[in-house]
């Protein structure tokens, strides 16, 4: 496909550019959406209409046709916004895909509070936990738009099945996307800092000046323990996710079962906070941007070897 | 993925014919409670898979065979008998179903039993994962039907409802969905059904759900450019 445009730098652009290529590129490969994001599709939909398909606003069936096509051989990219795909449909994951074992892409956009103006409605700060229900899914959770098509492609071209998490707020840099493997960003003496995703710019303002480790997770399912384990040099974990605190709690103390250790799970609040705004401001509210993130870990390791001054 | 571990299933029983299903059937005990719903269903599924589907044990596997979806996947007794008689897994697979040995259960699973196209059990899912395959089949050129078996009650859940409605805007001629109607549902009135889908866009057919012939016929007949629902009418749960 011959790219007349400069390559999106928002995230959902990029991965609507990107699903729209591999529908160009591959003929096994087909795109579902519910109305979301069709102000990107048509093009691609007008040349492809045996591959492109808007269901309408018809959520249970929009994961069902994409787990069918899966039936029938084909790799299906299922797209709406993250509260409608696996929430309103999750007994459609459960059964459409676990249960019938097939594999498919699911794309969910908008995250915990990209709709921030939208209200709770069109909020799912607990899609990581829903999908944790379920065996077998790789969860990414991209925080660069570079991220997200290197993760879009790397899903559609395997055989698994893959949840990807697309969501507005970005880090300056991008990092490689490789399932099963932590980044390490930058190392210390102290605690280890986790940064998913879009989490990693605040985390690393958040921590100037205090000697941790910290290592970045653009792909939070497989979690990988045995990174966090190898740099440990306290027996101290910060978790910074940007959808509901403690998601990946279990995962860390699983790791450490065998090492005494203290964990600060840090992520959205499940109250529901009940203002509209902008996603800067739920950041903020949520304790999730570089300020609250610096308290929270202030508080965390007072007194400790590496930390802040008691 | 998963793939099926199940030994090579065995040749058919020598002539299995129709007469031989009700034996089949009285192997398999503790369901009765699905006892109406597995006998609704029983010469449908026989006019399927012995005049209509192109699949058989050979062709299992084979990406052009005709898919068959059980979307109702309670009182699977007449289905794993009909299965049986067309020799996709043995005979002696029944007597212990729902044990915990057993591939059989009482809502079916594909990864475990040949010639079952899809797990079932929860209702409103088998239609519209038909219409996902019956969208991929046509995408990939492949000239092979999907059938999926409704159940009137199971019409009640809305994800039917956004599948009729999809699949006759997308004129999905390879998409045949039959309703074997026991008046079992709450709150919808008798011979609505084909009235519904026949509104979205669909070629309705009524037929008496015991005429072998009428079933035949209705599943057969040409009808093109538009997805085909059968009404097979049987006696009340």
């Amino acid at each position: 496909m011959r790219l007349e445009h400069p390559l999106p730098t928002d995230p959902r652009a990029r991965f609507a550019r990107t699903a729209a290529a591999l529908v160009e590129e591959d003929l096994s490969v087909a795109l579902v959406y519910a109305e979301i994001s069709g102000q990107y599709f048509g093009d691609v939909e007008a040349r492809h209409p045996d591959r492109v398909v808007n269901v309408g606003i018809r959520e249970q069936l929009l994961v069902n046709v994409g787990a069918g096509l899966a039936l029938s051989g084909m790799r299906p990219i299922v797209h709406t916004f993250g509260s409608f795909l696996v929430e309103r449909a999750f007994e459609q994951v459960k059964l459409g895909f676990n249960h019938q074992d097939v594999g498919g892409v699911l794309v969910g956009s908008g995250g915990s509070f990209d709709v921030a103006s939208g209200g709770r409605t069109h909020q799912a700060p607990g899609d990581v936990t829903l999908v944790d229900t379920l065996p077998g899914w790789t969860v990414h959770v991209p925080g660069h738009a570079d991220e997200v098509e290197s993760a879009l492609r790397q899903a559609v071209a395997g055989d698994g099945r893959d949840y990807l998490r697309v969501v507005s707020q970005q880090n300056a840099t991008a990092f490689p996307v490789r399932p099963g493997h932590f980044q390490v960003v930058r190392r210390g003496a102290g605690a280890t800092v986790v940064a998913v995703g879009p989490m990693l710019d605040p985390v690393l303002e958040a921590v100037a000046g205090l000697d941790v480790t910290v290592l970045y997770a653009n792909v939070v399912r497989p979690f990988d323990g045995r990174t966090l384990r190898a740099v440990l040099a306290s027996p101290e974990v910060v978790l910074v996710e940007p959808y509901l605190a403690g998601t990946s709690s279990r995962l860390v103390s699983d790791v450490l079962s065998d090492v005494p250790h203290r964990l600060l799970a840090l992520g959205v609040r499940s109250e529901e906070l009940r203002r509209y705004g902008s996603p800067r401001q739920h950041i903020a509210a949520h304790g999730l941007d570089a300020a609250g993130i610096r308290a929270s870990v202030g508080r965390f390791l007072v007194g400790r070897e590496g930390g802040l001054a008691s | 993925m998963t793939t099926l571990t199940m030994l090579k299933t065995e040749a058919p029983p020598p002539g299995a014919t129709y007469d031989d299903l009700p034996r089949l059937m009285s192997l398999m005990t503790g369901d009765e409670k699905h006892s109406a719903a597995a006998t609704s269903t029983l010469d449908v599924l026989w006019v399927l898979y012995d005049r209509v589907l192109r699949v058989d044990p050979t062709t299992a596997d084979d990406p052009s065979r005709d898919r068959f979806y059980l979307s109702k996947g309670h009182g699977p007794m007449a289905y794993y008998a009909t299965l049986v008689a067309k020799g996709f897994f043995p005979e002696d697979w029944l007597a212990d179903w729902a044990s915990y040995e057993s591939p059989l259960g009482h809502h079916p699973d594909r990864v475990l039993v040949p010639g079952v196209e899809i797990s079932s059990g929860s209702l409103g899912h088998g239609f519209p994962l038909a219409l996902g395959t019956a969208l991929g089949l046509r995408a990939q050129g492949v000239a092979s039907r999907v059938v999926v078996l409704v159940g009137d009650a199971e019409l009640d859940e809305g994800s039917n409802h956004e599948a009729v409605e999809v699949a006759g805007s997308l004129g999905l001629d390879n998409l045949t969905v039959v309703i074997v109607d026991n008046a079992s549902s709450t709150h919808n009135r008798p011979g609505v059904i084909a009235g519904r889908f026949g509104h979205e866009g669909w070629v309705t057919r009524v037929v008496d759900g015991r005429d072998h012939d009428a079933l035949e016929a209705a599943l057969t007949e040409p009808h093109d450019g538009r997805p085909l629902v059968v009404v097979a009418e049987v006696e009340a749960k």
